[in-house]
Parts: C-alpha cells; sequence; structure tokens
C-alpha cells in the first residue's frame, strides 16, 4: 500500500523543503521506494537541496501538459536508488495544473512508489489546493513563533475542512537554550495550543545549512537534526520511537547520550 | 494578582503564548458568520428567563486577566434587559 504525504505549514521558510529532502531521503534509506514532488510551481528548491539541481530535464508542468512521460521527468537520484523527485517548473504560474490533475498524476505514481511525498508551496492559494489534492495525510511544519503556529493552526483548519484525517506536526528549529531561559515556546507550549499529534522535534543545528549547501540531506547523521529526521522517518512507518528529552537535560547531556549511542 | 507576581516580568515565551491563545480564538471566531451565531445562542438561552431587547446586544471578544497572571481571550456581552419574565 502506498501512502502519499503532503508536507505544509502555512507560512513560508519554516523549513517545508528541508523537512521534505529529509524525511524522503530517509525514507528511501529504509528501503521504501519514494518520489518527491516538488509542487511550488515558479519557485522551485527542492532540486537544490537535495543536489539534483543539474540534472533536470522535464518537470511536472510537462508530464502534466503530456509533453513527455511521467518516467521521463523523474529523477533518480545518484545515491539512493530507491529515491525519485520529479521537478517543479521554474518559469510557470502556480495555475499551469488543476487540483485534479495532480491527483491522477500521484495515482499514477502509487502504482510505483510506497512513499509520494508532496512538498507544498506556502501560502493557502492554488499551489496548496494542487498539494493536498490527492494526499493521504499531511506533516504540518511549524517553528515556535507566533507567526509559524497561527499559520499552522489555520493550515490544520483548512486540512481538516478537506478531510484530510491524518495530520501530523514538526516543530522545526527549536532552541533548548532559548525554551530553557524562557525566550522560546517549548514543544509542550505548542502542541497546547495547535492540538495535533506530535510527530518529531527537529531542534535548531547549524548542520542542516551545512547540508543544504553542499546538497545533501542529513537525515541519518550523528548531529542532533539528522537523528531527529531519522526518528520521524520511523515514527511514519509506524514504529514508536521516544522523543529526545530535549526540555530537561542540557546540551551536554544529550551529546553524551548521543556517544552512548542512547 | 499576587503581590510578587506584579514585580516579576513575563518571559517572552510567556507573551507568545498568551498573544497566541488570543489570536486562534480571534481568528477561529473573525467570521462576522460565526459570532451572529453566537449572539443568536445567547439571545435565545437569555430570552427563557429575561425579556432582553435583542437589537441592543453587543458582542465582542476581548481579553481578561487571569489568576497567573495571564491573559485569556474572553467574550464579553452587553445585554440590555428589558424586564424579568413571569410565567
Amino acid at each position: 500500500m502506498s501512502e502519499v504525504i503532503v508536507i505544509t505549514s502555512g507560512k513560508g521558510g519554516v523549513g517545508k523543503t528541508t523537512t521534505t529532502a529529509n524525511v524522503g531521503t530517509g525514507l528511501a534509506m529504509l528501503n521504501k521506494k519514494v518520489v518527491m514532488i516538488d509542487t511550488d510551481i515558479g519557485l522551485r528548491n527542492l532540486d537544490v537541496v537535495l543536489g539534483l539541481e543539474n540534472r533536470i530535464v522535464y518537470n511536472l508542468v510537462d508530464v502534466v501538459e503530456e509533453k513527455c512521460r511521467l518516467k521521463q521527468a523523474l529523477i533518480k537520484h545518484k545515491k539512493y536508488e530507491n529515491l525519485y523527485l520529479l521537478p517543479s517548473a521554474q518559469t510557470r504560474d502556480k495555475d499551469a495544473v488543476t487540483p485534479e490533475q495532480m491527483k491522477n498524476l500521484v495515482n499514477e505514481l502509487r502504482e510505483e512508489f510506497d512513499y509520494i511525498l508532496l512538498d507544498c508551496p506556502a501560502g493557502i492559494e492554488q499551489g496548496f489546493r494542487n498539494a493536498i489534492a490527492g494526499a493521504d495525510r499531511a506533516l504540518v511544519v511549524t517553528t515556535p513563533e507566533v507567526s509559524a503556529i497561527r499559520d499552522a493552526d489555520r493550515i490544520v483548519g483548512l486540512l481538516e475542512a478537506n478531510e484530510l484525517k491524518k495530520i501530523d506536526l514538526i516543530i522545526n528549529r527549536i532552541r533548548l537554550d532559548m525554551v530553557k531561559r524562557g525566550d522560546m515556546l517549548s514543544v509542550n507550549d505548542v502542541c497546547d495550543i495547535l492540538s495535533v499529534n506530535l510527530i518529531g522535534v527537529v531542534p535548531d543545528d547549524e548542520h542542516i545549512v551545512i547540508s543544504t549547501n553542499q546538497g545533501e540531506p542529513l537525515v541519518g547523521s550523528a548531529c542532533l537534526a539528522g537523528k531527529a529526521f531519522e526518528s520521524i522517518c520511523k515514527r511514519i512507518l509506524g514504529e514508536e520511537v521516544p522523543f529526545m528529552d530535549l526540555d530537561k537535560k542540557g546540551i551536554l547531556d544529550m551529546l553524551k547520550n548521543l556517544f552512548k549511542g542512547k | 494578582m499576587k503581590i510578587t507576581d506584579f514585580f516579576r516580568k513575563k518571559s517572552s515565551s510567556e507573551v507568545a503564548k498568551d498573544r497566541l491563545k488570543f489570536l486562534l480564538v480571534s481568528d477561529g471566531l473573525c467570521s462576522p458568520e460565526v459570532m451572529e451565531l453566537i449572539k443568536n445562542d445567547i439571545i435565545e438561552v437569555i430570552s427563557k428567563r429575561l425579556e432582553i431587547d435583542a437589537q441592543g446586544l453587543e458582542i465582542q471578544l476581548t481579553e481578561t486577566e487571569t489568576e497567573d497572571n495571564g491573559r485569556a481571550p474572553t467574550i464579553c456581552a452587553n445585554i440590555p434587559i428589558k424586564s424579568i419574565r413571569r410565567k
């Protein structure tokens, strides 16, 4: 059975594309056949985060307009052979694709893949409607900020109105030192406010910047963010993985645990 | 509110949480339709006991201070009473 997951947030810049790249790669590392679709028509990014920007020939809009076959547009990752990308078009508008067309495309991909990840554009307009059209479940990404959480709440409402039942929350870029000082909303604060099932907490980690610079997702690596994304992938597969104890322990304790392999 | 609370400065995350709580409630009620529905419900309930001036009824979303020095979103209703209904 294949599963179609939309990664969305409402607000821009909270980490949707980074999350898509890392969750997609992580699932592929767990031996699932994965395709990631960049649905942000006009502002494509996922190819760059994955380091596949030089290999694009055809794109999502070409497929929908039948200028090429679906298989021709899929880019196979050089490192993970069961990981594919369907890139977005850079020089077209959001309305080049309709929700109905997206649904059909996704259904075609279901036959071939275990997981289909849809990287949603920011906003709640056409691009958002396209991205959620064919989805079975959603990962809502937010950061511990008032504006991002407000938008996440709105997105959850819209997803529910569209009868998307399985909604999970990822809190990105949390900083323990600031939470301790009382200068950042904690994981519990965010969960209290949003009342959505929490599937992952990703600490603010400079390794993310480095990994994006290099075009190589860091899921599975020993850094905090790498571990966090790995746990998210396992939870998507239904495994019960305990959450990192971000609120109580200091960074040093966590690093110690990490070296001990806990 | 305790006197000690008076001197304690709220942390920025507490401020953020209060702001968010208010925002999400007001976002949820922001459509005039929802406010109108609530207004009609209030009229219906109060009218069982009192005769009120439905035209003069006003409701709005405000904030009140909670015991722990936080703020909570509050619906405030002004309901002019015409007379106590006796059956």
